[in-house]
């Protein structure tokens, strides 16, 4: 018996560790990456899980930069989405979905308070890129290309940039001041706007401009009308002038009885603005039902709350000085509105149509290569007219997509950056890197405590009616943090350290903050439970093959 | 009352994951250290997804970590003792002792009092073993410890059959689980009600400081337990439900769901005692019927049809109540506590 060993210890002793029992295993657990259902139904493919994920630590700058990857003004952004990922959200299979686009604007904010920036870290390329239209896509398409080392420049036709953001959505839902913020913020990284400058035609302005390519952003800005017989001292409008004018400080004069006539968004912009304008009655008039208005929920819902009435299954025939005549229409079998002959009348002192926007393309009449249909331009999933150096996006691009909305906009205007850039480099552009999708099946929901949505405070409706103050005031520094941390992290692991406490053989390694883990395979059974009991299903289990 | 509900912290997982980065290090479980002790380290030969395993290196981490690695664990014979120390190789990582069957507590009883006698106080005691070893075999000894007041931690790793030696029936068995032992056959099919014990409450009777139940799928509640029993001194008892997928005839990676699925319906109650009486519960989260927890075994199969449905009505309505008993028996439900 040796001396070394301890006491009693009559026979020496291995440890088990020489016992690699990862050799038993028919499956083998690995960690994967998928993508969260709010990336991808983002019209700008934000990573807002990515994001998110930093606002959890209370880290926001990291979590605003995070969306400058992809988005360009949050803080607009975060007050006038349609917030599409917060209807794709899992969590709303659990209790509510995550206030997404509250957090987004938080983080919007806190960026113009403390005047964080991006900084142009490419050397200097040397192109010249012109850009019309200084709308959301043109803004978005400037920050990128400016982003990738170009000289930007954007001609306005307009006295003050911004587009539809400035003259399309009332103040009360998008404060002025935030727009010319987040567009301050991107001149200063050099990119050039040059307001009061009409193009008349796209290809002698790039010509003149020396420019290496054009991207066409120029929005739809004629409202269209829409022929009902009326009468001379009538006052018929369309919603787009009618909210231009008012922005550009020519108050339209609408009365007090004032019958929009539309179902879309900027229908309940009218109406609502209309209410604030002093008109004391404000009726939407819809030939469809409730259900197929084009509009958001949320601005239905705001509309009516703040007195706007709604006239559904209605058309307007005619309209007098004071009066539209109505006909209340019917759904046939096809769902299509057929009119009833029952006829009726409503009090009115002006009619505000908002029947959809059409896009004035005469700056590409006499531009050849550049094809158009119902009024705007084809472009491909990078942005490209049929034109060489020729690209377009926005609201006067025509991509199966496009539902005009500022999201697409912005994520159109990064599309097309990168097909600039590549276009100038002689080479396709990239697209996204797509993952499977993280579904709702792979959460295991057990692990996440059960907790409400934070609601933005409103204001009570009854104060907004004559305020064009901002409608939805902002999370606190305390409810922002927590909505963030309402997230699943759906598909992607947060560093929860539950398949390194629940391995019975002790094969997960820990790497550390930020590092994640990695497998023992010398060890690792292929029993499943990390797979099983992982959150948020970052895990998937995979035959072996030997 | 460290049984208590813990009051729900939001960080993105609540408390219930091992761990989150969000939770400063002193507020999470001892699992999630990187550094933490692995009392029962790699290479061991439990089955893939062993509940056991799992348990015992959650009891005693959690142990390692408040006595500062000054631990002595006595172990009974059982799964435990043989997928962990076949010659030459151990998987502990604490001293550790193994001699009979029926004697572990006597032997940790001596063993504590040895260190008495050495003058090392700061030393501590644990025992372990199944639930053979702890409600059958090592049951005499085990009342003697009781009985005396011995200064042992006791900690029964319950997976409700002789595992090792091929699935006999133990008295921890439930009714109507299928072992080598009590074949599905006959009018009766499986293990037969209403006999067996519960040794926890047979604990309590015995009037020791400390008796508490956990199971591995609340880890959290588990680790309080255990520094909760080696902040005294006297004798102890923890009981432990750890599912075995072998046993069981469920999927290795149902372990932890089973556990949570037992204690959801209600069939394993999670409390703790101190001095004979009840004082405190962990009360049900989302409580499901026991269907839940038994279609996922192999050994209450005859109680359902081919596609999941319940075949034996008159069967799960016994085990029903057995649940809804021990609801309020332990009062598992803020509605009747």
């Amino acid at each position: 018996m040796s001396d070394d060993r301890p006491f009693a210890i009559t026979l020496p002793v291995g440890s088990s560790l020489a016992n690699k029992t990862g050799n038993w295993r028919v499956e083998r657990p690995v960690y994967v990456e998928r993508q969260p259902p709010c990336t991808t139904v983002c019209p700008a493919s934000e990573d807002v899980q990515r994001w998110l994920f930093h606002a959890e630590e209370g880290d926001y700058e990291s979590a605003w930069r995070v969306i400058m990857e992809k988005n360009p003004l949050p803080a607009v952004m975060g007050r006038a989405c349609f917030h599409p990922c917060e209807g794709s959200c899992n969590r709303a299979q659990l209790d509510e979905a995550v206030g997404i686009n509250a957090v987004e604007r938080f983080l919007g904010d806190r960026a113009l308070e403390a005047g964080w920036t991006v900084p142009v870290s490419a050397s200097d390329s040397g192109r010249k890129i012109l850009i019309i239209g200084s709308g959301p896509a043109g803004l978005s398409a400037a920050y990128f290309l400016r982003l990738d080392g170009h000289d930007v420049t954007i001609y306005e036709s307009a006295a003050l940039p911004g587009g539809m953001m400035r003259y399309g959505i009332p103040a009360y839902r998008l404060p002025r001041d935030v727009v010319d913020a987040e567009i301050a913020r991107l001149v200063e990284m050099g990119v050039t706007i040059e307001t009061e400058h009409s193009v008349e035609d796209a290809a002698i302005a790039m010509a003149d401009g020396g420019f290496d390519a054009v991207f066409v952003a120029v929005g739809a800005q004629k409202g269209r009308h829409y022929d009902i017989p009326s009468g001379d001292a009538s006052r018929v409008m369309d919603a787009v002038s009618m909210l231009r004018d008012f922005e550009a400080g020519d108050e339209p004069v609408l009365g007090r009885r004032v019958v929009v006539y539309g179902g879309g968004d900027t229908a309940m912009d009218a109406a609502r603005s209309a209410t604030r304008l002093g008109a004391r009655e404000a009726i939407v008039v819809y030939r469809r039902t409730r259900d197929r208005m084009p509009a958001h929920d949320e601005e239905i819902a705001d509309a009516m709350a703040e007195g706007v009435q709604m006239r559904w299954l209605t058309t307007i025939r005619s309209a007098q000085s004071d009066r539209v005549m109505v006909e209340r229409m019917t759904l046939d079998d096809s769902g299509a509105a057929v009119g009833t002959g029952e006829f009726d009348e409503l009090e009115a002192d002006s009619l505000v149509l908002a029947l959809g926007q059409d896009t004035d393309l005469g700056l590409l009449e006499n531009v050849e290569g550049v094809e158009r249909v119902d009024g705007t331009i084809v472009v491909d999933e990078h942005q490209r007219t049929g034109r060489r150096g020729f690209f377009a996006g926005g609201d006067a691009a025509n991509i199966g997509a496009n539902d005009r909305t500022l999201t697409g906009a912005i994520g159109q205007g990064r599309a097309a950056a990168r097909a600039i850039t590549a276009f100038l480099a002689g080479r396709e552009p990239e697209r996204d890197p797509e993952l499977d999708p993280a579904g709702f099946d792979r959460v295991n929901p057990w692990y996440y405590s059960d907790a409400d949505r934070t609601m933005r405070p409103r204001l009570e409706a009854a104060r907004r009616r004559n305020t064009f103050a901002e409608v939805v005031s902002g999370l606190t520094v305390d409810d922002a943090l927590f909505e963030a941390r309402r997230c699943l992290s759906c598909g992607n692991c947060f560093e929860c350290d539950n398949c390194f406490g629940v391995c019975p053989d002790n094969a997960v390694i820990k790497l550390g903050a930020g590092a994640g883990y990695q497998f023992n395979y010398d060890y690792c059974k292929g029993c499943g439970i990390c797979v099983a009991e992982c959150p948020c299903g970052a895990i998937d289990l995979v035959p072996e093959h030997r | 009352m460290s049984a208590e509900r813990v009051p729900v912290r939001f960080y993105q997982v609540g408390s219930f994951a091992v761990g989150n980065r969000l939770v400063s290090a002193d507020r999470r479980n001892a699992q999630s250290d990187p550094q933490r002790a692995n009392s029962l380290t790699s290479g061991h030969r439990a089955c893939a997804g062993c509940g056991e395993a799992l348990g015992a290196r959650y009891a005693l981490d959690a142990a390692t970590r408040v006595t500062n690695g000054q631990l002595v664990a006595v172990n009974a014979t059982g799964c435990l003792e043989v997928f962990s120390t076949p010659y030459p190789e151990t998987s502990w990582q604490l001293p550790w002792l193994h001699s009979l069957f029926a004697n572990s507590p006597s032997v940790a009883t001596g063993v504590a009092a040895g260190l008495r006698s050495l003058g090392k106080s700061e030393v501590r005691v644990v025992a372990q073993g199944g639930d053979g070893g702890t409600a059958d075999i090592g049951m005499g000894a085990l009342s003697g410890m009781f009985e005396r007041n011995d200064d042992v931690l006791y900690i029964c790793y319950d997976n409700e059959a002789y595992m090792n030696t091929g699935v006999q029936r133990s008295s921890a068995t439930p009714g109507a689980a299928r072992t080598a032992t009590t074949d599905v056959v006959g009018e009766h099919p499986g293990n037969v009600f209403g006999t067996g014990k519960f040794v926890p409450a047979i604990a309590m009777a015995h009037e020791i400081p400390y008796v508490a139940t956990a199971s591995v799928a609340d880890l959290f509640d588990l680790e309080t337990k255990v520094e909760r029993a080696m902040s005294m001194h006297g004798a102890r008892y923890l009981h432990i439900l750890v599912p075995c997928p072998l046993g069981w005839g469920s999927a290795s990676s149902d372990t932890i769901r089973l556990s949570r699925l037992a204690e959801e319906t209600g069939l394993f109650p999670v409390f703790e005692a101190e001095n004979g009486e009840l004082t405190g519960s962990r009360t049900i989260r989302h409580r499901v019927p026991v269907e839940e927890y038994l279609r996922l075994q192999r050994r209450f199969s005859h109680l359902f049809t081919r596609e999941g449905e319940v075949k034996d009505v008159a069967t799960v309505a016994r085990i029903q109540a057995i649940a809804d008993r021990n609801i309020r028996r332990y009062r598992l439900s803020e509605e009747v506590s």
